[in-house]
């Protein structure tokens, strides 16, 4: 194989973006290995419409979404190396490819890591109870429905009230299982209003808000399942044969990690900077695997914005440097707000956009930015939802001064 | 009529666990004619499943016991044969780690104990040389005891392979048998299944949890079985660093405490509790024993905690109002129970088939066929640190299949899956084909794989997805 000068890790929103990007500013060959059979990944299974206007500018459904992306890629020039899983990211920067013709070594100058995220699993949710066929998550349960058309079951009950648990409904619904209620532990649902009154009255599934599940029944196949109302304290038991539970996404850092990058203790991806720069010189990072559980367009974007700062500094140097560590202004998060991306930013430089995530609806909805206490910035958001991308213009950091201490944003 | 012939078997064994196919492949290689019958689709699938999977030195046992003897010695039978089929082993060591005074004062009594067991390479190490071996504990570690013969196995890769190197030297395996009741005839047994009778000149019951009711159809009760269950958490392969030996409770008169260990595929396992229960199938978790786990972690090893549970499960281990194993030979029955194997089980196994055999030829058994050499299978390398199919060029280069993910978290690549099967010992279900392969068994839980895992294993098996899923067996 000719030596990649990038080797996209993944092709996703993220790594197809980025690799049609990095294709396209002739940086010398672009490779994605995917370890799917197939290219796009999550949108392949997501069978709503909707993808691709943050990015492209205009509404596809997940698949055509999925498989533009990846044209856009190889028409750029870009490989895409499918059934391929990325082993190793050596600390001598030799990355292990293998897939069904073998096991081989590339020696990329820049690895871009867009490995995305997904959803908690019912153990790690120390859900309790049996341990029956019939629980899935929402990526399970649209791979196994729109990819290998499987059976699901009749009855299912849905944990979250995400956009991503609306989705899990509607997949659902395709299958032929009726909801039988969704269960969210926040007070109120947390997706557009239009979808949360469209399946509650057009579909007549009932949301159970400040409620979660409290155990699972069946040895077999699942019978039950108990849902306890957080503020009664009561415990009804549903009778279902399937549970979903959705959204709680975990970024797939597994590669990263033993890459050596050093992870965000609240995102649990890479720590970046504004170029996507991870800890590890010559190691990037992009996407979903970097702040988990934003929608395909975003995570399109920020692949598109790595790239193309990767691609500027390499124009300004003949040698192509592999790049360096991340660096920048520590940014972090205090109150309600959980998480922002990037870690690290240059008030110099701002990023296009910083993605925040709160854990609880409001107090208000201004996002204030504080350097040792002083105010730097701030930026009224249009809503303040758990579990909802909230962003915020890069421009919010631009007054920063970059030799004083860490930024601190909150939400009030 | 379902039996081999009008004269049936020489054995019938009841229960197709570790003990049941540790007896089956140890009579059949003697030269028995032997059928295995179990209720569970799958060997291993009831307390063998869901156990510590530790290959135990015996130092802790009560000297003098039937246990006592059987685990040191099912300790240096089971090494050999991982050793020979490739079943994983790590010799990680265990340390005991005291972490109060009355767990510093009983260390010593513990070291008696070994010594009385006939272990001898333990020894008792002061806090620093604890913390130096294990950096990542929490505050207030004591003292330790380390014994470096305590080892983690693949626990489910023994009953396994016990049962396809019987099935290969000529025994039966009949799962998804219940067996309803047994009934003398002549000499012998007629052990009644669904659709008739299977004979037998002797009947081993090795049914666990079950063994004293199968004891009860032959009017006997050597014992009572009260399940006991224990739960696990698996933690994410990210913990494995966290951990070099396996971490032993000090046992008081107060509490026995849960252990932290390695497992032989890289995740870290965190209990089990101990409770009492009557009914013998509530493998269910509850919110208070994940909660005391979790607890007890993160005092042992606090960074353990912040990592991902992989996977929360139960199993119930057939304990008895009895300290030590119930093995007895009724001559007059033609009847041997194997009652009461505690967690040591899986460790003992292979040395309670050769007790049972002992037992056997001791009350005049004799077989018809001719014993033959043992043939130990090769198993499929499932071990963290052993070299995975993926990592193999030679086997890709063998076979493309190999060299296809299937299941990505777990690196099992299609051919694995097709492999469990095909295999003599066939999987016929989802929790066959992850107990084989690991397929499924890792942090996504199938987010990633489950759709293509299911499709791929009902094509191999020819069965509908709808069954398949049906169950998690």
């Amino acid at each position: 194989m000719t030596p990649p000068a990038v080797l996209v890790v993944g092709a996703g929103p993220a790594g197809l973006s980025a690799a049609h990007e990095l294709a396209r500013s002739g940086v010398g060959p672009v490779v994605v290995a995917e370890r799917e059979s197939a290219a796009g990944g999550v949108p392949r299974h997501c069978d709503h419409t909707g993808f691709g206007l943050q990015d492209l500018r205009r509404p596809l459904s997940g698949p055509a979404y999925a498989r533009l992306l990846a044209r856009r890629a190889e028409g750029a020039g870009a490989r895409i190396l499918l059934r391929t899983t990325v082993a190793d990211v050596d600390q001598d920067g030799a990355v292990t490819l293998i897939g069904p013709d073998g096991i081989t070594t590339v020696r990329p100058r820049a690895v871009l890591l867009a490995t995305g995220a997904r959803e908690r699993p019912r153990a790690a949710r120390l859900v309790p109870g049996d341990r029956p066929a019939g629980v899935f998550t929402t990526g399970q349960l649209q791979q196994w429905v729109l990819l290998r058309d499987l059976p699901v079951g009749r009855r299912a009950v849905v944990v979250g009230a995400e956009h991503v648990a609306y989705s899990a409904v509607l997949t659902l619904r395709r299958a032929g299982v009726a909801t039988v209620a969704m269960v969210t532990d926040l007070p109120r649902h947390q997706t557009v209003p239009v979808f949360a009154t469209v399946t509650r009255v057009g579909l007549r599934v009932p949301l159970r808000t400040s409620s979660r599940v409290v155990g699972l029944h069946g040895t077999g196949r699942l019978e039950a399942v108990d849902v306890e109302d957080l503020v009664t304290g009561g415990v009804d038991r549903l009778e279902a044969d399937t549970v979903v539970f959705t959204g709680d996404w975990v970024p797939d850092h597994d590669l990263a990690r033993r890459s050596g990058v050093a992870l965000d203790r609240s995102t649990r991806g890479p720590r970046t900077d504004v170029a996507g720069r991870t800890t590890r010189p010559g190691v990037l990072a992009a996407g979903n695997l970097v702040h988990p559980g934003e929608t395909a367009g975003l995570a399109a974007l920020a692949g598109r914005e790595t790239a193309r700062r990767l691609a500027t500094t390499w124009s300004d140097r003949p040698d192509s440097p592999s790049p360096g560590a991340a660096s920048g202004l520590a940014v972090g998060v205090s109150g309600a707000l959980r998480s922002v991306v990037p870690a690290l930013v240059d008030p110099a430089d701002p990023p296009h956009r910083l993605l925040l995530r709160t854990g609880t609806f409001g107090p208000g909805r201004l996002v204030v930015a504080r350097q040792g206490g002083a105010v730097v910035g701030s930026h009224r958001l249009r809503h303040a939802t758990p579990h909802r991308s909230l962003s915020v213009p890069g421009t919010l950091v631009a007054a920063a001064d970059p030799a004083a201490g860490p930024l601190e944003l909150s939400l009030i | 009529m379902i039996a081999a012939d009008r004269h049936g078997y020489d054995v019938a064994v009841v229960g197709a666990g570790v003990v049941g196919c540790a007896i089956a492949r140890r009579l059949t290689l003697d030269g028995a004619s032997v059928v295995v019958l179990d209720r569970a689709p799958d060997v291993g699938d009831g307390t063998s499943k869901a156990n510590t999977a530790i290959l135990h030195t015996g130092f802790d046992t009560v000297p003098g016991t039937l246990e006592s003897r059987l685990v040191a010695r099912g300790h240096r039978l089971l090494a050999d044969y991982a050793e020979s089929t490739g079943i994983a082993v790590e010799r990680t060591g265990a340390l005991l780690v005291a972490w109060d005074d009355e767990q510093e004062a009983a260390l010593p009594g513990l070291l008696a104990r070994a010594e009385a067991n006939g272990y001898g390479d333990a020894l008792l190490v002061d806090a620093a040389e604890v913390r130096r071996g294990e950096p990542h504990l929490g505050p207030g570690a004591r003292a330790g005891l380390l014994v470096p013969g305590e080892w983690v196995v693949d626990p489910w890769s023994v009953s396994l392979a016990f049962a396809t190197e019987a099935v290969t030297a000529g025994a039966e395996l009949r799962l998804s048998t219940p067996v309803t009741g047994v009934d003398r005839s002549g000499g012998g047994h007629e052990v009644r299944v669904p659709g008739g009778v299977i004979r037998a000149r002797w009947l081993v019951n090795a049914a666990g949890l079950g063994a004293d009711l199968v004891d009860r159809m032959l009017d006997r009760a050597d014992f009572t079985v009260t399940p006991r269950r224990g739960q696990l958490l698996v933690f994410d392969k990210a913990a494995r660093t966290l951990l070099t030996h396996i971490l032993l409770p000090v046992p008081t008169e107060r509490s026995k405490g849960v252990l932290v260990s390695p497992t032989t595929w890289g995740n870290v396992l965190l209990g089990p509790t101990a409770e009492d229960l009557d009914d013998r199938t509530d493998t269910a978790t509850t919110t208070a024993g994940l909660e005391l786990l979790l607890g007890a972690g993160g005092r042992i090893l606090p960074a353990l905690v912040d990592e991902e549970v992989t996977a929360a499960y139960a199993g119930l281990r057939a304990a008895t109002e009895h300290r030590d194993y119930q093995i007895r030979c009724h001559p007059d029955l033609a009847y041997v129970t194997v009652g009461g194997i505690r967690s040591t089980g899986l460790t003992a196994s292979p040395a309670i088939a050769e007790h049972v055999a002992g037992l056997l030829s001791d009350a005049g058994a004799r077989w018809e066929g001719v014993p033959v050499a043992p043939t130990p299978p090769t198993m499929p390398p499932l071990g963290e640190n052993q070299v995975r199919p993926m990592r193999d060029p030679v086997r890709i280069a063998s076979d493309p299949d190999y060299g296809t993910a299937l299941c990505h978290c777990e690196q099992v690549s299609r051919g694995e899956v097709r492999d469990a099967c095909r295999s003599l010992v066939p999987a016929t279900g989802l929790g066959g084909v992850r107990r084989r392969t690991r397929a499924m068994n890792g942090r996504c839980q199938g987010f990633w794989c489950g759709a293509e895992v299911v499709a791929t294993v009902a094509e191999e098996t020819g069965t509908d997805p709808a069954v398949l899923t049906r169950t998690t067996a």
